[in-house]
């Protein structure tokens, strides 16, 4: 039997996160590749195409341009061992302290600014900056109750941090979703190794939000804030709303008296303490941000200031993941923490200086340019896969607003074996861990999203794009701890007339 | 305890099990037509009346099948109405239990691919999905607020189209009422094989779940359940008041003069049934006008 792998070949210019040299997989992956070996090409489409029914089915889909489609979900996990795993969590965990520490601190005494560590501008250039926020402390001080660090690993095989996201990071339903539908479709992958589980993910995100709930509630209600059915994310916030057993509301289920949110209900009104709200600040509040916003819900935000409920994430909480303040992180976290930075950003070019400015515009066809507070791949430009035309308008966009832009390095991301057609074939990947800060600790969902860019060679891996995604494994250190439980002993009864004839005789 | 049910969601369901409703209803009723249609015109048009459609001129059978089953710019079609319902779905899926939302997110998206099936297979398929969701509903979700606004919505949607269809059919053949109902068999099993007992069957039967009254008593346990009385003489909710009293009318009807009083029942029975619904709006389903904010 052919190997299904025989035709694999390694791209030269990126790290394979399966394979060693050509037909040697790496430690992690040994046992899945035992496990997917004996499965022919035939077999392995069918679940493919199994998988695919699934989503369809079960809905998990995202909407792009007013249109519901199913998430890709591959074939192939992408597997971190634990090791690896244990730095991912030292060094998610370490950014979102330092993150968390520097919201504080622009929200309250500024002193990062005071000390030099970073330059005022960029506080007053600042797009998601929101002086509504100024001196306004979260109840238990929490801001990221949620924070999604977005991780590459470059040619040398190195993780580093390519994006944070503090404000509204998506995508863990996906997590869910892929781990239910791979062991459903795949049971056989399991057996061999213990994987951790993801499930855990909703209660942990419901106690950290339970633990925000302002001073005084010992019973509080939390609900999340959808912006809608036609949100691209809609799906998600059901998932989250339903596994929390918690509302899903939207703002027209919600209203503001007297500084108080409560939702309107079948039986009047019920009152509302914590708010995870899925709609970005420009449409959270009509009296404070965009006023033809009706997404949101008017009278919110004073509610929250006055201290009678709390939105999750914080408010103005989009200072912190702008792209720019990114390129301070690493000294952002020796400033707060007095630690050196265990993940390392990109290499990253800021374009305020003027020279380095010229000197990037020169070399912008070797080189990506990001808007600085693009979210979903929008407006990059990668510089060696641009065309002339391409180049030439970011060009005018960096001259015309400098601090709209950052240049980057160009990192080939790793490729990871995805399932296209009738065989495996490199595609690069990210990763995407989710971390849950309730205030006394962060704790990592084990895994997280791997996206997949699906198109040959593309390295935006954005669902926008045509992106899909990997049931992503962390390997455990022990085997097997979920099987030392074992079932009480089954009284003998089988269910039929005879057996219960017998009986009463 | 229940749970407080926010009233949007409460709208949301009591109109999937409306839709879901209409949709087996009307499946029903054009599967047993469907063989008469083709030569009686009279039967095209008395079925365009029973679902409320104007129609200016006649259609053939088969353009009349096409609209109202496969037909998604026709709101009372059968593929618009499993649309409303899977769309409407996809908005409280975080309350309606996920093997319910599958049922109508898979009947949607096969329904889709299913216009080139004769008429009578994807007669058949809506009313299994329909029968599967509702199973589904029953037997995968709590008997709470949700569930009862789901039930609700059924009841006071068959109360509607059976007395729709009687009114139409009333001169007409009655094995057809029968079999439109789903009650062809029931019925024989009780009155044997004449149809002269048929009216009366549909209307006031207390063991057939698909009667008039049978429905109009689920609808009233519902509301009861929604409502806890609190006052000490009559009926507090306007809903629950309006169809207590064409259903006590319904039920204490004299049999002997069913015959000649059942065109004047069918008008009450719309009239409360509307009535009802325009009630239960204005109980449950109150939004405030537009986006208010009271300071503080």
């Amino acid at each position: 039997m052919a190997d299904i792998f025989d035709a694999y070949s390694l791209g030269s210019e990126s790290w394979d996160e399966m394979f060693e040299r050509p037909g040697i997989p790496r430690p992690q992956y040994q046992a899945l590749f035992a496990a997917l070996q004996p499965l022919g090409v035939d077999e392995l489409r069918s679940r493919a195409d199994q998988l695919a029914r699934m989503f369809t089915d079960r809905g998990v889909t995202f909407d792009y341009a007013g249109e519901e489609r199913p998430f890709p979900l591959d074939l192939i996990p992408r597997v971190i061992d634990a090791a690896e795993w244990d730095l991912v969590v030292r060094g998610v965990r370490q950014r979102i302290r330092a993150l968390e520490a520097f919201l504080d601190d622009v929200y309250g005494p500024r002193q990062v600014f005071r000390d030099g560590v970073m330059p005022w501008q960029l506080l007053h250039s600042s797009p998601h900056y929101h002086r509504v926020a100024h001196g306004w402390r979260p109840p238990n001080g929490v801001r990221v109750h949620v924070g999604g660090i977005d991780l590459i690993r470059d040619e040398q095989g190195a993780l580093c941090v390519l994006e944070d996201n503090v404000r509204t990071p998506s995508g863990v339903s996906y997590v869910l979703e892929n781990r239910l539908a791979m062991a459903r479709t795949l049971p056989s992958l399991f057996a061999e190794q213990f994987v951790r589980p993801v499930e855990e993910y909703p209660a942990r995100l419901l106690a950290a939000l339970r633990k925000a709930a302002p001073a005084g509630v010992t019973d509080p209600t939390v609900v999340v804030l959808t912006p809608g059915v036609y949100n691209a994310a809609y799906f998600e916030h059901a998932l989250l709303a339903r596994l929390m057993g918690v509302e899903l509301v939207e703002g027209r289920d919600l209203i503001c008296e007297g500084n108080r949110i409560s939702m309107i209900t079948t039986y009047g009104r019920r009152p509302v303490h914590v708010v995870y709200r899925r709609i970005d600040d420009d449409y959270l509040d009509p009296l404070h941000f965009r006023g033809d916003s009706v997404l949101g819900c008017p009278g919110l935000v004073n509610a929250a200031r006055a201290g009678n409920v709390t939105i999750s994430n914080g408010v103005g909480n989009g200072v912190a993941d702008d792209k720019l303040v990114y390129t301070y992180v690493p000294e952002l976290i020796g400033y707060y923490l007095g630690e050196e930075p265990l993940l390392r950003n990109v290499e990253t070019y800021r374009l305020d200086n003027p020279d380095m400015r010229d000197w990037a515009l020169e070399s912008a066809a070797e080189l990506v340019l990001k808007p600085v507070d693009g979210a979903g791949g929008k407006g990059i430009v990668i510089g060696p896969m641009a065309t002339a035309g391409q180049l030439a308008s970011v060009r005018q966009a960096v001259r015309d607003h400098p601090r709209g832009w950052i240049a980057q390095r160009p990192v080939m991301l790793s490729t990871s074996p995805t399932w296209i057609g009738e065989r495996p074939v490199p595609r690069h990947i990210d990763l995407r861990p989710f971390a849950v800060n309730d205030g006394d600790d962060v704790w990592l969902l084990p895994g997280g999203l791997t996206r997949v860019a699906l198109p040959e060679g593309e390295l935006v891996v954005n669902s926008s794009r045509g992106g899909g995604s990997k049931d992503t494994w962390v390997l455990g250190n022990t085997h097997a701890p979920m099987a030392s439980v074992t079932a009480p002993p089954v009284a003998q009864w089988s269910p039929s007339r005879v057996a219960a004839g017998t009986e009463e005789q | 305890m229940t749970r407080p049910l926010l009233s949007r969601i409460a709208e949301t369901l009591y109109w999937i099990g409306r839709y879901i409703e209409r949709a087996d209803d009307t499946a029903r009723i054009l599967d047993v037509s469907a063989h008469r249609m083709l030569d009686e015109p009279e039967t095209c048009r008395s079925i365009c009346a029973t679902l409320g459609i104007l129609q200016p001129e006649p259609l053939s059978a088969t353009m009349m099948i096409r609209r109202l089953a496969y037909d998604l710019d026709e709101p009372a079609s059968i593929a618009a109405s499993v649309r409303a319902a899977r769309d409407s779905a996809r908005g409280v899926r975080e309350v309606i239990s996920s093997e319910a939302w599958e049922c109508l997110n898979v009947t949607w998206h096969q329904l889709r691919r299913l216009p080139t099936v004769a008429p009578h297979g994807y007669l058949a398929f809506v009313r299994e999905r329909a029968a599967l969701f509702f199973g589904l509903a029953d037997a995968t979700m709590s008997r709470d607020d949700c569930w009862r606004f789901i039930v609700l919505g059924r009841s006071l949607e068959r109360v509607d189209m059976t007395t729709r269809l009687l009114a139409v059919h009333l001169p007409g053949d009655r094995r057809l009422l029968l079999q439109a109902s789903g009650a062809d068999e029931s019925f024989t099993r009780t009155h044997g094989a004449h149809a002269d007992h048929a009216l009366e069957f549909l209307l006031l039967d207390n063991l057939f779940p698909r009667s008039v009254l049978y429905s109009l008593l689920t609808a009233e346990k519902c509301l009861q359940a929604l409502t806890p009385a609190r006052v000490r003489a009559g009926v507090a909710d306007p809903a629950l008041a309006a169809i207590g009293r064409v259903r006590t009318g319904l039920q204490y009807t004299d049999l002997a003069q069913l015959q000649d009083r059942v065109p004047e029942l069918l008008v009450t029975l719309q009239e409360a049934c509307a009535s009802a619904c325009e009630a239960i709006g204005e109980r449950f389903f109150q939004q405030r006008e537009e986006l208010a904010w009271v300071g503080a």
